[in-house]
């Protein structure tokens, strides 16, 4: 017999051939875009008032979201990796719900939710709370984008955790709670940091639905998906100089993830 | 007095446990089964990884669960070291954070590693050492966390045959001198035999027997233990009376020598206690069968000869013996059994 690796590639170059149009299809659109504003040009226009406003909130906004939905998606992450319980399969639908529907919708439902009228904006607005169109709307509709990205890659991390390392913890005298953070999380890491970098990915990204619940006011809830969408009706190559930059900022994101991955198939147990 | 003792039912899918387990203070004790008997279970029973649908389980004099009373203390309170068959070190961790992790008491890690012999492994991860001293790391990492009772499932389990009687032995030697009651799974009754001072036989999720190894090959009482011991091994119902009498076996009937027994019984007989001839024999045994050669195993200069005589039966005669029958599979043959020869206790 011949050796797999040999075998392997005999096939290697039609299949290529019929990957390209789709790798065509979107990295053709992308690189016009990204070709497009002359680089000398590009840099003035990112130093514009609204482009680095829009920068810096979403930064700001999309980091503080990637944090929340860590600390709001490991507990369910865990939870749905480590046990069954009633309802499992209702909370599994219910954590990638928002992927499906669109972000739009889940705005539309955040407003209704958290609108001075809504279920839980009427209990706030006495308090002098009002959550829709403040830069805190900006951060909730990218939590709730953002938030399934991180728990199925966090449960997938905690999945491959054999079960037996946290219970050796535990007869070694180490609670649930030590025995989470002294083992569960530093083996499952790899995928953590992964699924955290992806939930940032698409938190820095995130339109529909912050545009239905935090509206697009310029310095607070302007963030560059947003400033795009303005900047086209008044100043295209601002906004042509604005995509650029998110798309790096994606591609920074997603390079990233991708190398925490590899580095761990490298140095695994 | 009894360290810890053990009364557990679980019901499982396909699958149910009733054990009763007690092990003497200081002492080793090995939990010997054929695999699928429940062995595992019942040590993450006791060591609290789950929970018995109804039992008692008491650590010097402490419960640890009684369902009766609501009582489940969790694992990390039970103060017993479970150590897993591959080891289950933290890879992420070095050998000498291993030890610490659970580390009580004066001695820190790197005393423990020293009395292993591992001090010079400190900095390696899990993965950098071999299978053996993966076995030890465990054993240093269990015992440094002072547990009241340790508990080792198939230790030896993932090593290969080579290193397996070095680290055997290495092991027993490390558990006489730490003292710590010690219940130890196996499916191998070499380990059986090195490290149980007393054994207990697991078959089908029960307890059949307890007692020291030449206690249980004298009068073992169930067929995995028999089979270890090499015997024949039957459920028999024993006619009353004194002296000679049948032990009925399905539809064969032995003719037996017991005294104060009747009813069911256990009979065990010697595979060499089987005499073999072509013809039907005019000698002095009670017992004459005739038989259907099923299979042969040649063991060195002697050979087994499994046979069908209406039940299963095992005999061992000599190669010259063999050759001279003329031995095949399906051929007939002439079994006799002196009524002497056959153990019979309840």
């Amino acid at each position: 017999m011949s050796d797999p690796g040999r075998g392997r590639r005999e096939g290697l170059a039609p299949l290529l051939a019929a990957s390209l149009p789709l790798a065509l299809f979107t990295a053709l659109p992308l690189l016009a875009l990204a070709l497009r504003p002359d680089p000398a040009h590009w840099l003035a226009q990112l130093g514009s008032e609204a482009a680095r406003r829009a920068l810096a909130l979403t930064l700001i906004t999309s980091t503080v979201s990637t944090l929340l939905c860590i600390a709001l998606g490991l507990p369910v992450a865990y939870l749905l990796a480590r046990y069954r319980f009633r309802g499992r399969a209702a909370l599994d639908v219910l954590v990638d719900l928002p992927i499906a529907i669109p972000p739009v919708v889940a705005g539309l439902a955040l407003l209704l939710a958290f609108g001075r009228e809504g279920w839980f904006g009427r209990f706030l607005a006495p308090a002098g709370v009002r959550l829709p169109f403040t830069t805190a709307a900006v951060v909730l509709a990218q939590v709730t984008i953002a938030a399934p990205f991180f728990v199925r890659a966090a449960r997938a991390g905690f999945e491959s955790v054999d079960v037996r390392l946290e219970q050796a913890a535990w007869t070694l005298g180490a609670g649930r709670w030590r025995a989470f953070w002294t083992v569960a999380v530093p083996l499952a890491r790899p995928s953590l940091i992964a699924g955290a970098l992806l939930a940032w990915a698409r938190a820095l990204s995130e339109f529909g639905a912050t545009m239905m619940f935090a509206g697009n006011l310029p310095g607070k809830t302007q963030t560059l998906a947003l400033a795009v969408m303005s900047l086209m009706e008044s100043d295209i190559d601002t906004a042509l100089a604005v995509s650029a930059l998110s798309l790096l900022l994606a591609l920074v994101a997603l390079t990233a993830a991708r190398l925490v991955a590899r580095s761990w198939r490298g140095t695994g147990p | 007095m009894n360290v810890l003792s053990v009364e557990a039912a679980l019901a499982l899918p396909g699958f149910a446990l009733d054990a009763t387990l007690e092990a003497h203070a200081g002492e080793r004790m090995a939990l010997f089964g054929p695999s699928g008997a429940g062995k595992s279970t019942l040590l993450s029973l006791i060591a609290g990884l789950s929970a018995p649908d109804r039992g008692i389980v008491t650590l010097d004099g402490r419960p640890l669960c009684d369902t009766a009373r609501g009582v489940d203390v969790p694992p990390s309170r039970r103060r017993i070291a479970l150590m897993f068959q591959d080891g289950a070190l933290f890879p992420h961790l070095t050998v000498r954070e291993n030890v610490a992790y659970g580390a009580r008491g004066g001695s820190g890690a790197m005393e423990w590693l020293e009395r292993l012999g591992l001090a010079a492994l400190a900095a390696r991860r899990p993965r950098e050492i071999s299978g053996g001293e993966r076995q030890r790391v465990a054993l240093a990492r269990a015992l440094a966390s002072k547990p009241a009772a340790l508990l080792l499932d198939e230790p030896f389990g993932a090593l290969d045959v080579t290193t397996r009687g070095a680290v055997r032995h290495e092991l027993r030697a490390f558990l006489e001198e730490a003292r710590v009651p010690t219940v130890i799974v196996t499916h191998d009754p070499l380990d059986a035999r090195v490290f149980g001072e007393r054994v207990a036989v697991m078959e089908a999720g029960r307890i059949v027997q307890t007692g020291t190894w030449s206690e249980i090959e004298a009068a073992p009482r169930g067929p995995f233990a028999a089979g270890l011991a090499g015997l024949n091994f039957w459920n028999a119902r024993l006619d009353p009376g004194r002296g000679l009498r049948a032990a009925r076996v399905g539809a064969v009937e032995f003719h037996v020598l017991a005294d104060d027994l009747e009813g069911e019984v256990y009979l065990a007989l010697d595979p060499e206690e089987v005499t073999l001839a072509r013809e039907a024999p005019h000698g002095s045994a009670r017992n004459v069968l005739e038989a259907t050669v099923r299979d042969l195993l040649v063991l060195g200069s002697r050979v087994r000869v499994r046979l069908d005589a209406g039940v299963p039966l095992s005999a061992e005669v000599t190669r010259q013996a063999a050759e001279a029958l003329f031995l095949a599979p399906g051929q007939r043959v002439w079994a006799s059994i002196k009524a002497t020869a056959f153990r019979v206790y309840a």
